[in-house]
């Protein structure tokens, strides 16, 4: 089969054992991100999610200079960074910026000093590029129970305050006046979004996470109508991002400059990208429509509150 | 904590009882008092800082107050703080859909029976019947399934207050829901809300700044001017006498073509900068 499909599967696609990781656990994380991001984008919250990302370069950092591997540092450092931005004020809509850019602020501080006191005693070059731009295909069998188990802890927390959790991203004030507790509902959030960052970290690397976070959430919500659905399409969407990259850099094996492999996180990226462009494709294409008939006016904007 | 109310008053759905609520040293109520029974209309007519949300926020349990209680569900489920939510339903104010938010009409008025509810929701036939005769009664049918974020602000009112009703509160508060209408659909708005209370026999609470709206379909108002408030039927509340005793000062009511307008008296104008948040920008009150 593999002779067959030559041209789009390179020699050795489905023998490798790095390969099979790599699908098996950018799969996992590309659902665990899409379903999660949903609600980052609801909330608008997508700038707590960047910051996530970033502050997994601190944790990693860290890791590495203890010796321990990248996912312990990634996971410590975001729920870290998560409590201190609960503690400044992250849900209050008007101080949610805010709380989020001073914790990144002195994160990354300490991600500098971090890497600088590595790099004393390393090469560090590897280290640092492995942080910030990740690669799914150096994950070693070993972290794969632990990556399992966060992805398995993310989706239970996201999935059971699933209905609470809506509710209070559409309006919070609907939420409360219901008796649900918008507070601890949006703290278990923010918990799973900085889980979910850690994993994306650990596949695409961390200044690159919330790509696989906003963009297949974002283009979901563009396609669907229906909450479900829209989990559904952005982890698919993040699925066929991950494994489509993953095949697109085992063969750029065979693209200049020879003998060396392309990110696979730019073409993760780069696809999600491409993907959150189409998807505004079928909107536009019903406005113009609307626009030559005149009738369909009708379907009115919302006003602005004022 | 404290006993049921006298017999007399059994029948109320929500008492407010000398509701007093102070925040950092400014007083935003002051000693409310009014109650609503079951099917009953009620106005809370009040111009803007007037303390109408605030008020909301008592009856829902969001906001303590500093002194006076607040009984909501009548002599069969007196409840005074918690678990009284699904005894109220609450259509929030000022508030309009981000067009991106993946959610059908009928998606909303679903979280509206079940949003407190752990898990993801199981469709049933039980459960779409529900959301499908509430969509029914709010007239909603024919948008079911647009995203609320491109529905109208009158469409939208509909779908919020169906999300509110599908729990079978017995109360209903509705902050500033004609807001953001034209007058047309304000008044489809209004006429549904009163057909519903006939329908259902719950009590509806409207906060309004505008009277006039409401004028047909009120049973009671409730005026708020500057943290006080008095209450009682059109009639009874809507007189120079009484709103000049609430403002503190001399207040006309025109009746101009079926209009109610209430306007500072003359010679007041010149205290019309020192009341800012008492009056709109024009004298006319309301």
């Amino acid at each position: 089969m593999s002779h067959f499909l030559y041209p789009v599967f390179a020699s050795g696609f489905f023998e490798s054992e790095a390969v099979h990781i790599a699908l098996a656990v950018g799969a996992l994380v590309a659902i665990v991100t899409g379903v999660v991001g949903v609600f980052t984008v609801m909330r608008g919250q997508s700038f707590a999610g960047e910051a996530f990302g970033d502050l997994g370069t601190t944790g990693g950092a860290g890791a590495y200079l203890v010796g321990v591997g990248p996912l312990w540092g990634f996971v410590l450092g975001n729920v870290i960074a998560a409590g201190a931005m609960e503690a400044i004020g992250v849900q209050r809509a008007r101080g949610r910026d805010l709380a989020t850019g001073i914790v990144l602020g002195a994160g990354l501080g300490l991600a500098a000093l971090f890497l600088h006191l590595y790099t004393t005693g390393h090469s560090a070059t590897g280290a640092t590029v492995t942080i910030l731009f990740g690669s799914v295909f150096a994950i070693s069998s070993t972290t794969i129970p632990l990556i399992v188990l966060l992805g398995a802890i993310v989706l239970a927390i996201t999935l059971t305050i699933y209905r609470p959790l809506l509710l209070s991203s559409v309006n919070a004030e609907m939420a409360s006046a219901r008796g649900i507790p918008v507070r601890l509902v949006g703290v278990l959030y923010l918990l799973a979004l900085a889980l979910a960052a850690a994993l994306a970290a650990i596949t695409i690397g961390t200044i690159l996470s919330t790509a696989l976070i906003v963009g297949p959430a974002a283009s979901a919500l563009r396609i669907t109508r229906r909450p479900l659905t829209a989990l559904l399409t952005a982890a698919g969407i993040g699925v066929g991002a991950m494994w489509l990259g993953i095949v697109l850099a085992y063969d750029s094996y065979h693209w200049p400059p020879h003998g060396t492999i392309w990110p696979v996180s730019f073409f993760v990226v780069t696809l999600v990208f491409i993907t959150y462009l189409l998807s505004g494709l079928p909107e536009a294409r019903r406005r113009r429509r609307a626009d030559r008939t005149p009738s369909a006016s009708l379907v009115t904007q919302p006003a602005t509150p004022s | 904590m404290n006993e049921a109310p006298p017999a007399a008053e059994s029948q109320e759905i929500l008492q407010v009882d000398g509701v007093c609520v102070r925040l950092s040293g400014r007083t935003i109520l002051d000693r409310v008092s009014f109650q609503i029974a079951p099917g009953e209309f009620t106005g809370l007519i009040g111009s803007n800082g007037a303390g109408k949300t605030t008020l909301f926020r008592v009856i829902l349990g969001l906001q303590a107050a500093s002194a006076g209680r607040v009984l909501v569900g009548g002599p069969a489920h007196p409840r005074e703080h918690a678990r009284r939510h699904g005894l109220i339903g609450y259509v929030p104010q000022k508030f309009l859909f981000d067009p991106d938010v993946p959610l059908r009409a009928r998606d909303l008025v679903g979280l509206g029976i079940d949003a407190h509810r752990l898990g993801v929701p199981r469709p049933s036939r039980s459960r779409r019947a529900l959301v499908e005769e509430m969509l029914h009664a709010v007239d909603a049918e024919r948008f079911a399934d647009t995203r609320v974020g491109k529905l109208s602000g009158g469409e939208q009112q509909r779908i919020l207050i169906a999300h509110a009703l599908i729990g079978r509160p017995r109360l209903l508060l509705l902050d500033e829901p004609l807001a953001n209408l034209d007058l047309g659909s304000a008044h489809e708005v209004v006429a549904l809300l009163a057909r519903i209370v006939r329908e259902q026999k719950i009590a509806v609470l409207i906060s309004a700044h505008e009277i006039n709206p409401l004028l047909p379909v009120m049973d009671r108002i409730v005026y708020l001017a500057a943290g006080r408030a008095v209450s009682g039927t059109t009639e009874e509340v809507v007189r120079p006498d009484v709103l000049s005793e609430l403002y503190g000062h001399h207040v006309d009511v025109l009746h101009v073509h079926g209009r109610v307008l209430i306007v500072a008296g003359a010679g007041e104008d010149t205290d019309l900068a020192g009341h800012e948040g008492v009056f709109p920008r024009s004298e006319v009150l309301s």
